[in-house]
């Protein structure tokens, strides 16, 4: 109507100035419909609270319509109020196989687990990021797989033969083992798998991690077809694969999603559309049911698996949160059961409010600067180099910078790895006052002063604690020598750009995290003209003996060499070692079966729920002080390594028939934490909280493939290895939770 | 008659001119994306080079790159904006597809409670001026707009989602529920600022000589205000929403992120900070698309709204 009476009233509008909007004054003047009510004094008054009432009774609805939505998607099971609303479990009770009793386990056995990102690929030979490779693990099963606290164990391959020169690799698969589709999983299935993997037309980004087989390198490059790689299939159920060198890590890199076989038949119809739910074959505990992208990929139990009446989760969904703190929330929502990360900055919250579900162990990963090598001031000067070393106070860096108990680091290769132990530079041992005192030395001698102070630029990109590093770096350096460094800041591509190039760069944030447990994946970054030498470092002796290394075949004189390799290293230290990255999570703690290990690798196919304990609504804070009673009524003498031997025989039984006594790890001595001052108790949450992994790392190198047959790498007793990985103490989750639920 | 044909032809020519503005966008994006530093296979681990050319390959980037931009073109003229590199096992138009909708939802959502809201409120307070009211309301309004989304969603997902459980706290699954709390965060400043926007105009409608003649004529105060307060006084609003529009629908990514929404908005962003060219040119182009189409019908609305503003010939 309006727009009627506007046309009809052009020439008006146009050479008037003026807003007289005639259309208005005509409809008025059309309908003159006067209320009696309304009185010209006190106009704005009334139609002001018409207006205000229809709007609070909007405001009303909505809110009332809000609260009925929260409510219809609420979780019954889940407890009302408190900080901590996850119940705890009963009793964990195990049968004779080391399997859960049924009368434990939870009705419902679904996983809600954040993995961080979107994964960026679910075909297993273009997959790269821990994203794609955590769900990749619950799909596919390589001739390889892990067990729950990180071991070798057979896989798709029941056993296996290592010829004698170590070159030879010979796989007797399990003729049990059925693709998802019903089909028997081959030989053939590996080859091609394989063979995919390492084609040039798959363009794989991780086709390297093939490189040991033999003519992997020719394929990679184009020079040699596919079909070229040294892996055959002997019979249907025997695979053969031919080294270029003795590589005695293959069995790790096997359960890599490199590896992993393909059904060819699928791949074949589907193209680069057969990783897709209904497209995807896959021989894993689980099957893709649904991809909604960037909200949820969900699994469930493949009952064509081999060993599918073990499997006792019947589905698991994977979030991908991008925040952490959105992760977190959901997870004290009740909605999650596991977390990839917690938050940096809430160590001490988590601690206090969430002491039972917060996971803190070490990786298998080494955070350092990096020199650039080929630039001044820094080219053949490691007296300087080891001066800004000396400086940085790592006990004081990881306790108020990264916060959440990662390892200080002295060496490259992390501690964890089974059969490696680093040498310890010298100056590890002295205190830090040594230390500075040495560096302010080296410093002067290299020709600098306060007047004529070193200046560097140190280069970081966004992500956790970069930044800060950078700066209490920086601070700590100029503080004690006086050197000025400048921090910049640079977008991630930016920094990897001017890094690979070695013009600009100085220092730089760097670091490693391994694919496999070996110390050679460490020390093979070195490598002069590496593919990831960032360092620009050159060492025709390295070099040599990385060579030495690849050749050798005996464990010990292997370890030995490693050992002269690394200590080579850290005499020139063309980086600064800071410390060892630790994986912190939250875990619900009804979710049992996994175990913390430094490869940070979990399958969900040995996760379940338990039952929650009957009338279990104790919030966190009373939870924690119980616990740290039973602790103190439990604490004399070996007390504190007695859990830990408890913990393992409640959870390894299936895998580990022997145990090694964990009491004789280097435990950090039992009797100070006997004392139950209030002060303490916080440290003693700690502990309990980060050693979750850690003694369970102990005592479980009982491996069952050797009661096979298989030709593995002598296994040793590394309790005091691992020990060293942290602080090996406590009580743990298991103990905790059924001392509580008896409360 | 003569008007209609003038407004088709304006038609017509806003829709030409789509062409060249889209065209132009295009250039500027491909290009700039490329001088950026770094490809989209740098990543922390270096590459051998035989494999780094392989990916090339794959993805023609081994071509010169006026090939590529001319390759690129022909593509989206048949709308194939090609595979996605980061995500490898969809295409961009697959991955678009999916987060549209996702974005077109919460953004129209949060625009229309925006809009009812903060016309309402800006009304109210317009009328009520320099009250007590007026006061609480644009001080409220102007919290709004101040306090970041980035603060205002952790709070209410706090409040809501973890302390009472009423409501997820993150996550899109298609439920009114997930809805509620992105919506709002995201509707928020956009109400504020909307009722300022409506209380000033509204203010300055009720003072003009057109409402004191229809006042003068003895209507009821009501129809004053509905029938023709109203509509002028919502003109600048009208001409706010455009933009605001495009804004919330091509998707914020901090509520994206905060509250992890598979939205459009992300893929910008992810996409940008991974040299995902393709999608990031498929991201640029549908938010070029998105934002001409929006102003050209807001200023549709507008001359509907408007009778100064007219399309015909001497325009």
């Amino acid at each position: 109507m309006w727009r009627d009476a506007a046309i009809g009233n052009q020439d008006s509008i146009r050479s008037n100035d003026e807003p007289k909007w005639p259309g208005a004054v005509l409809s008025a003047i059309h309908s003159r419909r006067v209320k009696p009510w309304v009185k010209m004094q006190n106009w704005s008054m009334k139609c002001g609270k018409h207006d205000s009432v229809i709007l609070l009774r909007n405001f009303v609805l909505l809110l009332v319509f809000a609260v009925l939505l929260g409510a219809c998607g609420r979780d019954g099971q889940e407890q009302p109020a408190g900080h901590n609303r996850h119940v705890r479990p009963v009793e964990l009770i195990l049968d004779e196989n080391g399997r859960p009793d049924p009368s434990v386990l939870a009705q419902q056995q679904e996983l809600h687990r954040d993995n961080g990102e979107e994964p960026q690929t679910l075909d297993p030979h273009l997959a790269e990021g821990l994203p794609s490779a955590h769900i990749l693990r619950d799909l596919f099963e390589g001739l390889t797989a892990e067990s729950p606290e990180g071991r070798i164990i057979p896989g798709a391959a029941i056993r296996w033969n290592i010829s004698r020169d170590g070159k030879t690799y010979t796989f007797y698969l399990r003729r049990d083992a059925l693709w998802s589709n019903g089909d028997p999983v081959t030989a053939e299935d590996f080859v091609y798998g394989l063979q995919r993997s390492a084609d040039p037309a798959t363009a794989s980004k991780y086709a390297a991690v093939l490189l040991p087989i033999e003519n992997a390198a020719g394929v990679l490059s184009g020079d040699l077809p596919a079909s070229e790689l040294a892996v055959t299939a002997m019979d249907d159920f025997t695979l053969q694969i031919r080294m270029e060198g003795p590589t005695p890590y293959f069995l790790a890199l096997l359960n890599h999603s490199s590896t992993y076989p393909v059904h060819r038949a699928s791949v074949q119809t589907h193209g680069s559309a057969f990783s897709r739910p209904g497209n995807l074959v896959s021989n894993g505990a689980y099957i893709l049911s649904n991809w909604v992208i960037r909200s949820r990929i969900e699994l469930v139990k493949n009952p064509n698996y081999w060993d599918a009446k073990n499997v006792i989760l019947d589905k698991v969904v994977y979030y991908p949160f991008e925040d952490q703190s959105t992760a977190l929330k959901r997870f004290r929502a009740g909605k999650l059961h596991w977390t990839s990360e917690v938050p940096n900055n809430q160590f001490k919250w988590l601690q206090k409010h969430y002491p039972d579900e917060l996971v803190i162990s070490p990786w298998l990963g080494s955070y350092f600067f990096g020199f650039n090598l080929e630039r001044e001031p820094f080219i053949a000067n490691p007296e300087l180099r080891l001066a800004l070393a000396l400086v940085l106070d790592r006990d004081l860096l990881t306790e108020k910078v990264t916060q959440f108990g990662e390892l200080p680091s002295y060496t490259l290769v992390p501690p964890g790895i089974r059969d490696y132990l680093s040498p310890m530079p010298e100056w590890a041992e002295w205190t830090q006052a040594e230390r500075e005192a040495e560096a302010r030395r080296l410093y002067a001698d290299a020709g600098y002063s306060e007047t004529n102070p070193l200046k560097f630029e140190i280069r970081y990109t966004a992500g956790e604690n970069n930044k800060k590093m950078a700066l209490a770096a920086s601070s700590l350096w100029k503080q004690i020598l006086g050197v000025q460094a400048t921090l910049l800041n640079e977008e991630n591509k930016v920094f990897l750009q001017n890094r690979d190039q070695k013009i600009l760069t100085q220092v730089f944030q760097s670091g490693w995290i391994s694919d496999y447990a070996d110390a050679y994946s460490f020390l093979n970054l070195f490598r002069s003209g590496g593919d990831r030498n960032y360092y620009g470092y050159s060492n025709s002796l390295y070099d040599a003996l990385l060579d030495e290394v690849a050749a050798e075949r005996i464990p010990s004189r292997r370890r030995l060499l490693m050992y002269e390799t690394e200590r080579l290293l850290l005499a020139d230290l063309p980086f600064i070692p800071l410390y060892t990255y630790v994986t912190k999570r939250m875990v619900n703690p009804r979710l049992k079966g996994w175990q913390s290990n430094v490869m940070d690798h979990h399958y969900s196919k040995d996760m379940y729920f338990l039952k929650p304990a009957s009338g279990e609504t104790a919030p966190a804070v009373e939870v924690t002080e119980v616990q740290i009673e039973e602790a103190a009524i439990a604490g004399s003498g070996e007390a504190i390594a007695v859990p830990a031997q408890g913990e393992a025989e409640g959870l390894n039984q299936q895998d580990a028939e022997t145990l090694e006594p964990a009491g004789d790890a280097q435990v950090p001595g039992p009797e100070a934490e006997q004392e139950q001052d209030p002060e303490q108790k916080q440290e003693q949450e700690q502990a309990q909280d980060k050693d979750q992994g850690v003694d369970e790392d102990q005592g479980q190198d009982q491996d069952k493939g050797q009661e096979q047959g298989e030709v593995l790498p002598p296994a040793e007793n590394e309790t005091g290895v691992t020990a060293e990985t942290g602080p090996a103490d406590g009580v743990t989750d298991e103990e905790t939770a059924s001392k509580d639920s008896g409360q | 008659m003569i008007r209609d044909s003038g407004m088709a032809r304006h038609v017509l020519r806003r829709l030409l001119s789509l062409i060249p503005t889209l065209l132009m966008l295009i250039t500027v994006a491909f290009f700039l994306m490329r001088v950026a530093p770094g490809g989209p296979f740098d990543s922390e681990k270096l590459l051998p080079a035989e494999i780094e050319a392989n990916l090339n390959a794959k993805y023609h980037m081994d071509e010169p790159l006026l090939q590529q931009y001319f390759r690129y073109l022909s593509q989206i003229a048949v709308l194939d904006f090609g595979p996605s590199i980061q995500y490898k096992d969809w295409t961009v138009n697959e991955l678009m597809a999916q987060a549209m909708p996702v974005s077109l939802t919460i953004g129209m959502a949060a625009m229309g409670l925006a809009f009812f809201l903060g016309t309402s409120l800006g009304i109210t307070a317009a009328l009520r001026q320099n009250t007590r009211a007026d006061y609480l309301l644009m001080g409220v309004g102007m919290l709004g707009i101040s306090i970041p989304n980035f603060v205002i969603a952790p709070i209410l997902i706090l409040l809501l989602a973890v302390y009472a459980g009423w409501l997820p706290a993150g996550g899109w699954d298609w439920s009114i529920a997930s809805m509620v709390l992105p919506v709002v965060t995201l509707s928020l400043p956009v109400t504020a600022y909307i009722a300022r926007l409506t209380r000033g105009s509204m203010i300055e409608v009720m003072h003009s000589n057109f409402i004191r003649s229809a006042r003068a004529k003895g209507l009821p105060e009501s129809v004053v205000i509905r029938r023709h307060a109203l509509r002028p006084a919502l003109l600048p609003v009208i001409s706010f929403l455009g933009p605001a529009t495009a804004g919330m629908i091509s998707g914020s990514v901090i509520i994206e992120r905060i509250f992890s929404i598979p939205g459009l908005g992300s893929y910008f962003v992810q996409g940008a900070l991974n040299r995902d060219y393709s999608l990031v040119m498929g991201v640029v182009i549908f938010y070029g698309v998105l934002i001409i189409v929006l102003n050209f019908l807001i200023d549709l609305i507008y001359a509907w709204l408007n009778p100064r503003v007219r399309y015909d010939e001497k325009s």
